[in-house]
C-alpha cells in the first residue's frame, strides 16, 4: 500500500526555514525540537559547538515540534521565537529559550523580549493573539509527516539521525556525510 | 522529549522477553541500515516483523493483515462506560495497541497521537487506545497526559483483543505495538507492528489514510 519510506522527510529545508550558516555548506543539519523538552535543551549546546567545529560546512536549521499537551509552556515558547523571529531575532530568542527552559511562561518570555531590546508590545500583542500558532503547526505537521516522534528528532540533508546526539557521534554521521558527496 | 532515550533500562527489559539488539528505527520499512545505533538510543527489537504493510521484509508478525475484517469487540473505557469498534461504523478508526500506561515510549505514542487529532478527523479517523491495564489506570493516565481519546482496557479477559488481531505478547502479558486502521465498512486497511520499545511516530498512519481517501471509490475490501 505504501511505497514511501517510513521517517524521510517530506519537507526539504528552504526558504520558509530559520537556518543559520552558508546555504551552500555541504550539510545541512535540520533540528524538530520543542523549547521545553529536556533533551532538546541538552541537545542545545551540542548543535552549537558542531557549529563552531564545522564552520561554513554546517548549515542548521530549526523547526518547531512542541507536544504542547504534556509540556505546557512549549508552544507559547515556540510562537515567542517566531514573534522574535518578526523582528530579526529569532536565533537570539531561541537561544535565550534553550537557556532558560525553567521559566517560559508569557511574563519571562515577555521579559526576554524586553532584553532582547525587540519591541515588546508588538511580541505580547502577537504572542496574546497567536499570531504564528499556523506557522509552528505547519512546522509540526511536517514533523509528523516525516516520522518524528519525539524530540529532538534530526535529519542530516534529510535523512533521519537514528543515533545518539552526543557531540561524537553526530560529527561522526555529519563527516560521514560530507564525505559521500566529496567521493 | 524524546521516549526512547527516557525509558530506564529496567522497564525495557521487563517489557522485552529477548535481547536481540538495540534498535531504534521502525523494523518493517528499515532497509539495510540497522546497525547504526548507540547510546542513549537503547531500543531493542525482537527481529524482523513486517506488520502487515507491502514494505517488503520479513513478515513474521501475526497481526492481521490489511484486507481483513476487523474483528469486533466491546471494552470498558469507564468502569460503566463501554465502547465497540461497531459505535464507529462509518468512520475511520485507528487502533492503537501499546504494551502499557505509564511507560514513557507509549506517553510519547499517544501524546503525538493527541497533538494530531484535529488531521486525523479530517481524514474521518478517530483513534482509539488499547492496552491490557485496568480501566481507573486509564483514567490517571488519560487525565495527567491530557489525552483526547478513548482508552480501552483489554483486560478481562487479558488481552483477548490483542489476541485476535494477533499482537498479543504472551510470554509478556501485554501486545505489541501495533497500528490497524480500520476503514467506514469495518475492514483493516493497513497495519504495523513496531519494536516495542520504539514509538512508531504517525507519518505512517497519514500515508494510509491518504492512500485511502485516493482509492475511496474502487474496491472496498477487496483484498481480503
Amino acid at each position: 500500500m505504501r511505497v514511501r519510506r517510513q521517517g524521510t522527510l517530506v519537507k526539504d529545508v528552504g526558504p520558509g526555514d530559520h537556518v543559520q550558516g552558508r546555504a551552500d555548506a555541504p550539510v545541512t543539519l535540520l533540528e524538530y525540537g520543542d523549547y521545553q523538552c529536556p533533551y532538546c535543551g541538552a541537545a542545545h549546546p551540542i548543535v552549537k559547538a558542531l557549529q563552531r567545529y564545522l564552520g561554513d560546512n554546517l548549515r542548521f536549521a530549526f523547526r518547531h515540534f512542541p507536544l504542547a499537551t504534556i509540556h505546557e509552556y512549549a508552544e507559547g515558547a515556540a510562537e515567542a521565537a517566531e514573534a522574535a523571529g518578526a523582528q530579526g531575532k529569532f536565533w537570539q530568542m531561541h537561544d535565550t529559550l534553550f537557556e532558560n527552559q525553567p521559566a517560559l511562561d508569557f511574563e519571562s518570555l515577555v521579559g526576554y523580549a524586553e532584553e532582547l531590546g525587540l519591541d515588546v508590545e508588538r511580541f505580547a500583542t502577537e504572542l496574546e493573539n497567536q499570531v504564528y500558532a499556523p506557522r509552528v503547526r505547519e512546522d509540526f505537521i511536517s514533523g509528523i509527516r516525516s516520522g518524528v516522534n519525539g524530540t529532538p528528532t534530526f535529519f542530516i540533508n534529510g535523512v533521519r539521525h537514528e543515533g545518539s546526539f552526543d557531540f561524537e557521534t553526530m560529527l561522526e554521521a555529519i563527516q560521514a556525510r560530507m564525505q559521500g558527496i566529496a567521493a | 522529549m524524546r521516549s526512547d532515550d527516557a525509558t530506564p533500562q529496567t522497564s525495557s527489559s521487563k517489557e522485552q522477553g529477548t535481547n536481540a539488539p538495540p534498535e531504534r528505527t521502525k523494523t518493517a520499512t528499515q532497509g539495510g541500515s540497522s546497525t547504526q545505533l548507540t547510546g542513549n538510543q537503547r531500543m531493542e527489537r525482537r527481529g524482523p516483523q513486517g506488520g502487515a504493510n507491502t514494505e517488503g521484509e520479513t513478515q513474521e508478525s501475526t497481526a492481521l493483515p490489511a484486507g481483513t475484517k476487523a474483528p469486533d469487540f466491546t471494552l470498558h473505557t469507564t468502569p460503566d462506560q463501554e465502547v465497540s469498534l461497531s459505535d464507529f461504523r462509518g468512520k475511520r478508526v485507528v487502533l492503537v495497541f501499546y504494551p502499557a500506561d505509564w511507560s514513557p515510549v507509549c506517553g510519547d505514542e499517544l501524546a503525538v497521537y493527541n497533538e494530531v487529532l484535529p488531521e486525523l478527523r479530517k481524514h474521518n479517523a478517530e483513534v482509539v487506545g488499547i492496552s491490557v491495564d485496568g480501566v481507573w489506570c486509564h483514567i490517571a493516565y488519560a487525565k495527567y497526559n491530557k489525552l483526547h481519546m478513548p482508552l480501552l482496557s483489554d483486560f478481562e479477559p487479558k488481552g483477548e483483543v490483542a489476541r485476535s488481531y494477533g499482537v498479543y505478547r504472551k510470554k509478556d502479558g501485554v501486545s505489541e505495538r501495533a497500528l490497524f486502521l480500520i476503514d467506514e465498512q469495518g475492514t483493516i486497511r493497513w497495519s504495523y507492528v513496531s519494536p516495542i520499545g520504539v514509538n512508531p511516530g504517525a507519518d505512517g498512519v497519514f500515508d494510509a489514510l491518504e492512500e485511502l481517501d485516493s482509492q475511496k471509490a474502487p474496491q472496498k475490501g477487496a483484498a481480503a
